[in-house]
């Protein structure tokens, strides 16, 4: 207990935010730091698995491919994959960007598998005979996933974002290893000089990052939420029984 | 009019759902397609709009072969009904009924207004224009699905079993409404059931399907009525167990009034005077 009181004070002492102060502080500048790595490896990861997720979960193409892909690469350590990167890279890029591009590789290994997922199971969940409707009706393709499938399916897409969010914002502390700063600098530092206040503290400020990050999230997946289908209003005593026609499953299901 | 001149469907699972079928739909006419599951009568259907592609054979509408057309500019101009109603559960009643002149490019405020024209005349109230689908009852939805077919105002209909999943009061309800409708606006419809009651009410011309996309038997319901092709047909409508084969019958305590039961003497009902006299 003493050690955690001793932490938040180490976290609260204005002198710790201090523009200028010695490595690992200031800690805004640590923040920044991990906050900008996470941006960037979801932002990445975003752009290269949205749109494949979207593309197996429209084509119903590739099923057996992303559930074998997701999960082997679940099950690939970062940390090895970092340092492995790190010394690959080391050959060919400069001193100064092998770091950067070989954890920023990893961050979006990362964060592909939850995102892939998500978009595929966001456009899979759709209620089947809602695609034939629409389809019927003379939507092209394209309407059919922007107007349909996206919409419908977006509490589970942006789940499969925010678990994504959440494993890199976790995983960025590693950052650290390759000189690259992040709140993981302020552990490693507390681990170099046995402080306590250090390692505690900065564990508390990833942690805290994490559970603001995850809150937004929840917000903007509450806000997406399909009106047509969280409104319960009833219209007439003769209401139809709920069934499931189009799932939307809890969104920390995915998360 | 609508010809279908030897088509054939195989799936890629080898199924043959339907084969060699020629058959001309009048123009105006409501032709209902009626057999048990998988006799390809939904097949047939979804090939009208190119839903299902015929593995050979042809289609014509109005003469124009439509493997011809555009598939999306071809379902546009063809409204169709499914059994769930496939309202977008996202989009507000009035949004999902102009849908279709949407997509045409019709401006939106233009698209609404209509489509709450058409709210009233499927005999919904405009104050569920506002609601979403889900907030709806099924025979609600229903009709919001017939709305939102004729609201391109095309020349023809295509119902896929859109009355099977409302509860039997509802659905003679909408049969009725479908009726009136029909008498006011002359569509070509095309109706698939599996019920051939509903066939009979809403058919001027009923096909009965054996497997395979084989007709049993084409005509007017009375044609089919009064002379069953075949055993097949007879037992499909009933007519084998005296179900069709109606009588009179007048007995002695009531007071003049006059029976209608069927081949087994079952009481169906009582003789309208008026319709006698």
């Amino acid at each position: 207990m003493d050690l955690l009181l001793s932490a938040l004070r180490w976290i609260v002492d204005g002198s710790h935010w201090q523009a200028g102060s010695q490595s690992p502080l200031p800690i805004q500048d640590r923040l920044v730091e991990h906050l900008t790595y996470t941006a960037i490896a979801v932002v990445i990861a975003a752009v290269i698995a949205l749109p494949l997720g979207f593309l197996i979960g429209h084509s119903g193409r590739g099923r057996q491919f992303v559930i074998g892909f997701t999960g082997a690469m679940r099950a690939l350590p970062t940390l090895g994959l970092l340092f492995f990167l790190l010394m690959v890279f080391g050959y060919f890029l400069s001193f100064d960007t092998a770091p950067i591009v070989g954890a920023t590789i990893s961050f979006v290994i990362l964060a592909i598998p939850s995102m892939l997922a998500g978009a595929y199971a966001g456009l899979e969940s759709v209620d089947r005979q809602t695609i034939d409707a629409a389809r019927a009706n003379g939507m092209t393709e394209w309407q059919i996933l922007l107007q349909v499938e996206i919409p419908l399916g977006l509490p589970l897409i942006i789940g499969g974002i925010r678990a994504a969010v959440l494993q890199v914002i976790a995983t960025v502390t590693i950052a650290s290893y390759a000189g690259l700063g992040g709140l993981g600098q302020i552990i490693s530092n507390g681990i170099g000089n046995n402080n306590y206040d250090l390692i505690l503290g900065g564990a508390l400020l990833v942690t805290a990052l994490a559970l603001v990050v995850d809150g937004l999230f929840a917000l903007a997946q509450r806000a997406t939420a399909t009106r047509g289908l969280t409104d319960t209003r009833p219209a007439t005593a003769a209401r139809r029984r709920p069934t499931s026609r189009s799932p939307r499953p809890h969104a920390s299901e995915n998360a | 009019m609508i010809e279908f001149r030897s088509v054939t469907k195989e799936f890629p699972d080898g199924t043959v759902a339907v084969e060699d079928f020629s058959f001309v739909l009048p123009s105006h006419k409501t032709t209902v397609f009626v057999g048990s599951s998988g006799c390809g009568k939904t097949t047939l259907l979804r090939m009208i709009n190119r839903m299902v592609e015929p593995s050979s054979g042809q289609i014509l509408v109005d003469d124009q072969d439509i493997a011809d057309q555009d598939k999306v500019q071809l379902r546009r101009s063809i409204g169709y009904v499914l059994q769930s109603s496939g309202l977008l559960p996202h989009r507000k009643v009035v949004d999902n009924v102009a849908t279709v002149p949407v997509l045409k490019g019709v401006p939106k405020a233009q698209a609404r207004s209509e489509a709450l024209a058409l709210l009233d005349k499927v005999g919904l109230d405009r104050s569920l224009a506002e609601r979403y689908p889900r907030q709806l009852s099924g025979g609600q939805q229903q009709r919001v699905g017939v709305a939102r077919a004729l609201a391109s105002d095309p020349n023809i209909l295509l119902m896929d079993e859109p009355f099977g999943a409302v509860d039997p009061i509802v659905r003679a309800d909408l049969q009725v409404e479908l009726n009136r409708l029909q008498r006011e606006l002359g569509k070509t419809i095309v109706f698939v059931t599996h019920d051939i009651d509903e066939a009979f009410i809403l058919a001027d011309q009923v096909v009965i399907f054996r497997k395979g996309g084989v007709i049993a038997q084409a005509g007017t319901p009375a044609e089919i009525l009064a002379d069953p092709a075949d055993d097949f047909v007879a037992s499909f409508i009933g007519a084998d167990k005296g179900k069709r084969a109606l009588r009179l019958q007048q007995r002695e305590d009531d007071r003049g009034l006059t029976l209608v039961v069927d081949g087994d003497g079952r009481p169906l009902g009582v003789l309208d005077r008026r319709a006698t006299s």
